[in-house]
Formats: structure tokens, C-alpha cells, sequence
């Protein structure tokens, strides 16, 4: 017990302690505090008051009278107003809400008056999309990624050449080259074929984000297939050979015995794995697919707010990987009690 | 019940090793026989071809009288009646007792819950551990799990036991515990193949004794002619070294 304390428990004197403590808290302020510091020095106008608008925002509406004509009733209509305008175009009833309009019955209007003016629902802010995006991309290719990685790792043990050699294959290929270039590849080689030949079908072309999910897929599952393979090789052989001396087929040993035990040893590297697609997702705004990182370029270009929208995208993309990372080590605790 | 007919088995990684050299014998039903010879004779290797967890490169195993190396044979119903316990226990550690008693006659019987329950809970009984049934196996001593793996083998109902020394990797106080399971179960009349140096053991329940050294049968006979009497000078050397 004594040996595994950290050098801060073995500062024995509770003073020494806190000063350590504060030093740390020191340190952090002044790190920000000097970027604050750069910033105020080059004339940056932080306003971070503009932020929130990118997750959360009413939308205005404006309505408009399509002819000549008047005003014919005003109704109640609940907590809200119903005007009737009679015009030339025809009759129109608008449902508003009472305070969004400056008329009386018999007022008469033209077309172009506005009729009412008021802020509509709540919508979700760009950010908010793209961060939706990305949580949505990310969960569907750690599902498609355990898939391919869980029945490669299995083809990858497994005697028979033609399943061992294409496993083998696969990872080869889908290690030895950048993501990004996988990306163009799944989106403007593939996608383009894919996308005539159901154009030709009379099928509706494919969302470019089925591409992404498609390459951040195949990507993960070889690292996947790497994880799983040494997780099957960690368990005992002793284990496959309990099983299958039961009558036991390879697969139902597989399914049953030696996956259920790898999971242990998988599951850390395998966090670590789906943490790094989280944040490689970012790389799927150059095909344009409207993830959190493409939202935020999109944002600062209408707002100009540069250093905020950065930063709040970085947090944005921590608070995904320490909420992952919090699951799995209590996943972990959890199948350690065993 | 199993005729074994001239089998070779070698060895080549690490290092070329005959670990079995033209064996050849005959293993009638509800016999039951002792497997004893020094580390390295084959004796892991002989057992093991039995239930083709290992194949041999030449010769023919007949168990009730399928041809086991034979690629038509489907070796999971074979083996299915071929109950085997090994040295080192093999429980599943991610399966309570229950579990690891449980699982197999769900995927190879198919028998339905209500079937496996009470056959599991009879067996519990039977290796006289029935009250540890919801416990991990991390959590039981050696001796118990042993037992709890004989359950595991009972489980599938086999016409055929094989031990690979059951009781070597046993504090000494527990041997006794595992070896009153296994001589019951000879004197239930199965059919059984045990490595094991336990005399007493062999004393009491074989009906035949062998004696492996470099991969062949040197010597073979019932356990009062081999103990007392045996007619080889290694046999001879190999007796008074473990006794
Ligand atoms: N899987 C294997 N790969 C390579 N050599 C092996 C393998 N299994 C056994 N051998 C070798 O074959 C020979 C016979 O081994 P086997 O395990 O059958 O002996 P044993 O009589 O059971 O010995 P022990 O009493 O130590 O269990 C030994 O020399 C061993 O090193
Ligand atoms: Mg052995």
C-alpha cells in the first residue's frame, strides 16, 4: 500500500500539501491569465455574450399581406389572436401571438404591409446541429467499427487462409495510409460510383454523412480487429480447450468463452480507439458533412467571434471524450468484480 | 469402447519431439484405466488424441467404433461424449459454478431450463458442493474447483471420462476430496481414462494400469501384477522413484 501512494500523498506535512495544491491553481491561472493577457495586447473584443446564440435562437418571423384589401376580424384563439384579412388574393386567417401586430378590424392594408412580427420557437443554433452531427456520426461508426472489428479479429485467429489472409489484409491496407485520404476515397471514388449506379436504379443518392460513417467504419474496425485479436490470444488456452472438449463448435466457444473474457482486456484500448474517432470525426467537413468542427468554421465566418468559437469547440469535443472515457472505466469496474 | 490402432504423433516446434511412437491399445466399456509414466512420456498426448484435441499423424482411433481422424466425423458429437478434467481446472471465470456447469448442455444438449436446472443442481450434489452453485470460481479452493469441473463433464451425460492429472495442481489436503469423486464414479460403472500417480486410487478402482516412457507403452496389467510384480527394468526404476 505505502509504495503505490503518488509523490503528493508522501509530502507528510499537511502544509506542504496545500502549497503544492495552490501551486497547481497557480499554475492553471496564469496560463490563462497570460492568454487572456495576448489577447487584450493584439485588441481581441471577447464576446462571449454572442455564443449562445449558436446552440439556442428564436427565429423571426415577419408576415406579410398578399393584396389589397382589410382587416375583417380579430379573434381570440386561446393565448393567442386570430386575424382574418380579406384581400383580392383571397382570404387569409394568421394565427399570432397578441401583442405582435398594430391593427384594428377595418383597417385597411396593401400588399407588403406587415401584418405581424414576432420571435417564433426556440431553434437549435448551428453549433448545437453540429455537435449533433457529430455525436450521431460517432455513435454509428463505434457500432459499425465494433462489428467489423469483432468478426475481423475472429477471421483474424482463425486457421483458414482465405479468412486470416483477408484479415490481415484489411488492416494492412486501412493502417498504412491517412484517414483523410480514405475519407476522399469513400466520398469522391466510391461515393460518386455508388451515387450513379442508384441514380441509374431510380434510387435515391446517399447522404454524404453515409460516406463519412462508411470510412470512419472501416478505419476504426481495423484497429479494432488489431484490439480483439490480442484480447483473444490473452485468454488461457486452456479455456478453448475446456469448451470445445464439451462438444463445443469453434463459434459457440468463441461466442460464449473467449469473448465474453477478452472484453476485460479489450475494453481499455478499445476506449482509447473510440475516443480518437470522436475527435477524427473532425475531418469529415472536408466532404462536406456539417460536423461540429465544419459548424464552428461556418460560425466564425457570419460572427467573426474566431477565439471563443474555437475554444468553446475544443471543450465542446472534451466534454464528448471525458463523458466516454468516465463510461468505459465504469464499464471496466464493473466486469473487474468478477 | 475406444481402439486405439498404431498411433504416431511428433512434435516439431520448439524442437522435434516423438511424443507418441506406434501406440496401440483397446479401452473396453466400463473399464477403468490408470495412465502413469514419467514428465514428457506422452501420457497428456495419448489423452488428448482420444478426444482429438490433439491428431495424429498416423494410425486410427475408433471410439464406439466412429473413426475420430476421419474428416466426415463430426468431432463436436464425439466429444460431446467424451467428458474430459484437466490439471488446471479450466473453469470459466466469467460463468458463476451454475454457469459453468450450465452452458454446455445449453449449446450442445440443447435441453430446455427446466432440464438443465435439475441436472445441474443434481450434480452439484453429487460432488458435494451444491451450496457454493451462485459462487465464482476465483472463490473456491482448488479442490473445489475440480470437482466443480468433473460436475462440468458429468453435465453432458458422457459414455467416456478422461482425467489428465486431476490432482497434481492440489494441496495435499484436498486430493482426497477429488479422488472420492472419481472412485465413485468408477464404482458407478464408467468408463474412464486417468492419468494420474495416485496409487491408492489406482489400487482401488483400475482394472488395468500403464506404463508410458518415450512416447510408447512399455508395460501394462492389473494394478496388483504391475504394482508388485512389474516385469521391465524401467517400469521397475520409474516405481521406485515415486514411491
Ligand atoms: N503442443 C506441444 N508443442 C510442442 N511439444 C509438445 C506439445 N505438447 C507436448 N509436447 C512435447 O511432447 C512430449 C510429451 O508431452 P506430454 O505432455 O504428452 O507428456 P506428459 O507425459 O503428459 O508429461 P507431464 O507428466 O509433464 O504432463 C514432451 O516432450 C512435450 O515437451
Ligand atoms: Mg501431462
Amino acid at each position: 500500500m505505502e509504495q503505490n501512494v503518488s509523490n503528493i500523498k508522501r509530502l507528510s506535512n499537511p502544509i506542504a500539501y496545500v502549497f503544492s495544491v495552490c501551486g497547481y491553481v497557480a499554475l492553471l491561472f496564469l496560463v490563462i491569465g497570460s492568454v487572456y493577457y495576448a489577447t487584450v495586447a493584439v485588441d481581441y473584443q471577447w464576446r462571449w455574450f454572442k455564443v449562445p446564440k449558436y446552440f439556442m435562437y428564436q427565429q423571426a418571423i415577419t408576415l406579410y399581406a398578399e393584396g389589397y384589401g382589410e382587416i375583417d376580424t380579430i379573434a381570440a384563439n386561446k393565448d393567442k389572436v386570430d386575424i382574418l384579412v380579406t384581400t383580392d388574393a383571397g382570404d387569409r386567417t394568421y394565427t399570432v401571438p397578441r401583442d405582435s401586430f398594430d391593427w384594428v378590424e377595418g383597417d385597411m392594408v396593401s400588399p407588403g404591409d406587415v401584418i405581424a412580427s414576432y420571435e417564433g420557437g426556440w431553434k437549435p443554433g448551428i453549433l448545437a446541429r453540429g455537435l449533433w452531427v457529430t455525436l450521431k456520426i460517432s455513435f454509428l461508426s463505434t457500432i459499425f467499427g465494433i462489428f467489423l472489428g469483432i468478426v475481423g479479429g475472429v477471421a483474424r485467429v482463425s486457421d483458414t487462409p482465405v479468412l486470416k489472409w483477408s484479415a490481415i489484409t484489411y488492416v494492412e491496407v486501412i493502417r498504412g495510409s491517412p484517414l483523410l485520404v480514405q475519407i476522399m476515397i469513400f466520398y469522391f471514388v466510391l461515393g460518386t460510383t455508388m451515387n450513379n449506379i442508384l441514380m441509374m436504379n431510380g434510387i435515391p443518392k446517399l447522404h454524404p454523412e453515409w460516406y463519412g460513417i462508411m470510412a470512419l467504419s472501416v478505419f476504426t474496425g481495423a484497429y479494432v480487429v488489431e484490439i480483439v485479436r490480442a484480447g483473444i490470444e490473452s485468454i488461457h488456452p486452456g479455456q478453448v480447450e475446456a469448451a470445445r472438449s464439451s462438444g463445443m463448435t469453434y463459434f459457440q466457444c468463441m461466442f460464449y468463452i473467449i469473448l465474453p473474457q477478452a472484453l476485460r482486456t479489450i475494453l481499455p484500448p478499445l476506449a482509447g480507439q473510440f475516443i480518437n474517432l470522436i475527435k477524427d470525426s473532425s475531418l469529415l467537413g472536408m466532404i462536406s458533412i456539417r460536423e461540429l468542427t465544419k459548424a464552428t468554421r461556418e460560425g466564425i465566418t457570419t460572427s467573426l467571434q474566431t477565439f471563443e468559437l474555437w475554444i468553446l469547440c475544443a471543450i465542446l469535443y472534451l466534454l464528448m471524450t471525458f463523458t466516454l472515457s468516465m463510461c468505459v472505466q465504469y464499464l471496466e469496474r464493473r466486469t473487474a468484480t468478477k | 469402447m475406444i481402439e486405439v490402432n498404431h498411433i504416431y504423433k511428433t512434435f516439431y516446434v520448439p524442437h522435434e519431439v516423438k511424443a507418441l511412437v506406434d501406440v496401440s491399445n483397446k479401452i473396453e466399456a466400463g473399464e477403468v484405466v490408470v495412465v502413469i509414466g514419467p514428465s514428457g512420456s506422452g501420457k497428456s498426448t495419448f489423452l488428448r488424441c482420444l478426444n482429438r484435441l490433439e491428431t495424429a499423424e498416423h494410425g486410427q482411433i475408433l471410439v464406439d467404433g466412429v473413426d475420430i481422424f476421419d474428416p466426415k466425423t463430426d468431432i463436436n458429437t464425439v466429444r460431446a461424449e467424451m467428458g474430459m478434467v484437466f490439471q488446471s481446472f479450466n473453469l470459466y471465470p466469467h460463468l458463476t459454478v451454475h454457469g459453468n456447469v450450465t452452458l454446455a448442455q445449453k449449446l450442445v444438449r440443447k435441453r430446455h431450463k427446466k432440464e438443465r436446472e435439475e441436472k445441474t443442481m443434481m450434480l452439484l450434489e453429487k460432488v458435494g458442493i451444491a451450496a457454493k452453485a451462485k459462487a465464482w470460481p476465483s472463490n473456491l479452493s482448488g479442490g473445489q474447483q475440480q470437482r466443480v469441473a468433473i460436475a462440468r463433464a458429468l453435465a453432458m451425460d458422457p459414455k467416456i471420462m478422461l482425467f489428465d492429472e486431476p490432482t497434481s495442481a492440489l494441496d495435499p489436503e484436498m486430493i482426497g476430496e477429488v479422488l472420492d469423486v472419481m472412485k465413485a464414479l468408477a464404482k458407478e460403472g464408467m468408463t474412464m481414462v486417468c492419468v494420474t500417480h495416485e496409487m491408492g486410487f489406482a489400487r482401488e478402482v483400475a482394472d488395468r494400469v500403464i506404463f508410458m516412457d518415450e512416447g510408447m507403452i512399455v508395460e501394462e496389467g492389473t494394478p496388483e501384477k504391475f504394482y508388485q510384480n512389474p516385469s521391465h527394468d524401467r517400469t521397475k526404476l520409474f516405481l521406485k522413484q515415486i514411491l
